[in-house]
């Protein structure tokens, strides 16, 4: 119209076209397309991946069915250039109108009668479709026609509910062969080579990723399968893992030009990764490329296998307060050259039910400071967090968690467990925390090789803050490096018992070495008790009776 | 009470799992918890008996040797000196002019000597089998298992020391 502004610039247009088309449901390619798909379902390329090297980036029209989309596709690739939608000013019908084949259109001689180009009947190819134009896809192997459709979602699905898992949502995890990677790569190198004749200017970057189209067609198919959204954030993750026999040298070749980027590594079965395809295939030279690879690909004859389903359940922690109430009961278990020294240990009694009801593969115990052997842990006992590696069930009320301690307090009288929860992964770094830096308090029974009176031991009760050097005990010194440690005997307080013995109590930094405090260690440790009253002084019995860390919260049995 | 009233032998000594004594030419001794051996001074040392007053102890074994710049570091401990068993850790002075030498008496390596002899040497005579040790030698993980079965329990060595004497007695 005189006096209108022309429309806005190319791609603009094209946007607007395809959002009307969107909302019409209509075949999403327009008559710019026309060309590339032709070409690219000429060379065996699927419906699918032909959408994706047009830009077609909304979702709907992936979730066709595939048999629909290639009649579709053949349909509009018979009509005439003019009866094809370049603009809407009336939206014609859903389906487009046929017309009488052309024998040629701009140039593709190749084309026979139909308009199916150089389809071929495959003896193998297609697993389920029984139609003889269904070929294996030259850029997707298949992925995108049989393998995101919902016979085959549901085989998966059959599995992942095979497998036993609680969940409530899922992350889709899905691995393709690196040699993918080639095939859309040389897709590409003939999209842009066709769109140059037509100065056309979709980037690398308008064309749709195959993981992505692939989500969007199986994502909504897994959820309304197994009844659960799909949550990016899910630990619940189901993997499903793709290989291609058949091709799998067909990334060899980038070995020879680009070396360095296949380099070997010690955990990779083959260098050949995806990643080290990627990067290898951002380096290559076009021609270089064109001389090695097919550009179209070439037809394979076997779609895709799939190498494996799994699933698995990110770890989920329970913390909670431990008391050790056995002077014979190791913090972990006790073996030396596979013989168990000590009956069971603190993380057994308390993992073991844990393991259990989680239905988890393993665990992982942790605890803000540990005890020896022979130290019973008193108050409100110490902090522990249990990582629980891959659960199957993870979903408790707070009423079973309580019900599972009391499962474990009936189970054993060495040790007792409170405060059992449920925390996240990142509240373990409070009990970490406080193995650094909080304080501890202590009972120990202490024996004295000279006669004591009470007024002996008073003085005590006096010294504030006593800083004390601590050399590493002997008694570790095999499985610790040599050092002086400076530690603070904040308080202390005795009470005596008789001439050769008297209960201390004291409060102490972190980190702090009681019984070599009492001792001294070859005078490894000074100042130390016997020093400090000037007798020879012994330890016979220890006690934590509180571990100041506020972690987890306390809560109201 | 839950231990028996120990008035002979301290109890921190059962955490080191037992002392074992090897009866070196010189009758250095050792305690050895957990592969960890302490050498110290045994009981039929001349340096223990009365009468003897020491007038220092020197860790210079040779002009290129001091067992003071023994440094380790890691829990492997890296960079210590490699004691075989007649390697010498230290020297004693006597006021009467006699010196001794202290053999290892144990191959591994040197953890650390006990610089507090060094400021004061009494201690070596007060308290032999504690404060008074002279060096910890850490030996390989392979032959700590031998070097264990060298060793004499308290009661073999008083019988050794027993023959020992009477064998110079009837000598003389």
């Amino acid at each position: 119209m005189v006096g209108e502004k022309e429309s806005s610039s190319p791609s603009k247009r094209r946007d607007t076209e395809k959002r009307k088309l969107q909302l019409l449901n209509m075949f999403p390619l327009t008559v710019e397309n026309k060309h590339v798909a032709q070409l690219l379902l000429s060379t065996g390329t699927c419906p699918r991946c032909i959408f994706r090297f047009c830009g077609v980036d909304f979702h709907a029209p992936y979730k066709l069915p595939y048999k629909e989309l290639l009649s579709e596709l053949q349909k509009f690739l018979k009509a005439e250039e003019d009866e094809l939608v370049s603009e809407i000013p009336n939206p014609p019908p859903k389906k487009i109108r046929l017309q009488e084949p052309e024998d040629q259109i701009d140039g593709m001689d190749s084309l026979s009668q139909n308009g199916e180009g150089k389809l071929s009947v495959t003896e193998d190819g297609s697993s389920s479709s029984k139609n003889s134009n269904l070929n294996v896809c030259n850029v997707c192997l298949g992925i995108l026609q049989d393998f995101c459709e919902k016979e085959f979602i549901k085989k998966v699905c059959q599995k992942v509910e095979a497998s036993g898992f609680e969940f409530t949502n899922l992350v889709l995890s899905v691995s393709f062969p690196p040699q993918l990677s080639v095939r859309e790569h040389a897709a590409w190198l003939l999209v842009k080579q066709e769109m140059g004749k037509q100065s056309l200017s979709l980037g690398r970057n308008d064309i749709v990723q195959l993981k992505e189209a692939y989500k969007w067609i199986t994502h909504p198919l897994f959820s309304e399968e197994l009844g659960v959204p799909i949550d990016g954030k899910s630990l619940f993750e189901v993997s499903v893992v793709f290989a291609h026999p058949e091709t799998v040298e067909d990334c060899h070749f980038l070995r020879a030009i680009c070396p360095d980027c296949f380099k070997p590594a010690k955990n990779k079965q083959s260098v050949f990764t995806r990643m080290a395809v990627m990067k290898a295939l951002n380096k290559i030279k076009e021609e270089d490329f064109r001389k090695q690879f097919p550009c179209p690909p070439n037809s394979p004859k076997a779609v895709c296998t799939v190498l494996e389903i799994e699933c698995a359940h990110g770890a989920v922690f329970v913390a909670g307060r431990y008391n050790k109430y056995s002077r014979n009961l190791p913090q972990t278990p006790w073996i030396i050259d596979g013989e168990r020294k000590l009956e069971s240990s603190v993380e057994e009694l308390i993992s073991d039910h844990l393991l259990k009801v989680f239905k988890a593969e393993s665990f992982n115990f942790s605890s803000s400071g540990r005890e020896d052997v022979d130290v019973r842990t008193l108050g409100n006992g110490r902090p522990f967090a249990i990582e629980l590696v891959n659960p199957h069930r993870v979903h408790f009320t707070s009423q079973e968690i309580k019900e599972l301690q009391q499962k474990i307090n009936n189970s054993s009288n060495k040790i007792q467990v409170r405060d059992l929860q449920l925390v996240t992964r990142e509240a373990i770094g409070h009990m970490k925390e406080g193995e650094e830096e909080k304080t501890k308090t202590y009972s120990a029974l202490i024996w004295t090789n000279k006669a004591i009176q009470r007024k002996d031991i008073e003085f005590l009760d006096d010294i504030k803050d006593l800083k004390i050097d601590q050399k590493t005990p002997l008694r570790v010194l095999h499985r610790r490096p040599l050092a002086v440690r400076t530690r603070i005997i904040h308080s202390m307080e005795t009470c005596y018992v008789d001439e050769h013995h008297f209960r201390l109590y004291l409060k102490t930094q972190a980190g702090t070495y009681i019984k070599e405090f009492v001792h001294g260690d070859f005078g490894r440790t000074k100042p130390n008790i016997g020093s400090l009253m000037d007798v020879t002084a012994d330890i016979l019995e220890l006690d934590v009776e509180s571990v100041d860390v506020d972690w987890p919260p306390a809560l109201d049995d | 009470m839950s231990k028996e009233n120990p008035v002979k032998t301290t109890v921190y000594y059962s955490t080191l799992t037992g002392g074992r004594i090897i009866p070196c030419d010189n009758t250095g001794s050792i305690f050895a918890p957990r592969r960890i051996c302490v050498i110290t001074l045994a009981g039929s040392h001349p340096v223990l008996q009365s009468g003897k007053t020491i007038k220092s102890i020197s860790y210079q074994i040779s002009t290129n040797c001091s067992r003071l710049q023994n440094k380790v570091s890691g829990k492997f401990k890296r960079g210590a000196q490699f004691l075989t068993e007649l390697a010498p850790l230290c020297k004693i002075y006597c006021s009467d002019g006699e010196e001794y030498t202290i053999s290892s008496c144990v191959r591994g390596r040197l953890m650390e000597v006990n610089e507090n002899i060094l400021h004061k040497p009494s201690i070596l005579q007060e308290k032999p089998s504690t404060e008074g040790y002279i060096a910890v030698v850490l030996p390989k993980f392979e032959e700590s298992k031998s070097v264990t079965e060298g060793l004499l329990t308290q009661k073999e060595y008083e019988e050794v020391v027993v023959k020992r004497l009477k064998a110079t007695t009837a000598a003389s």
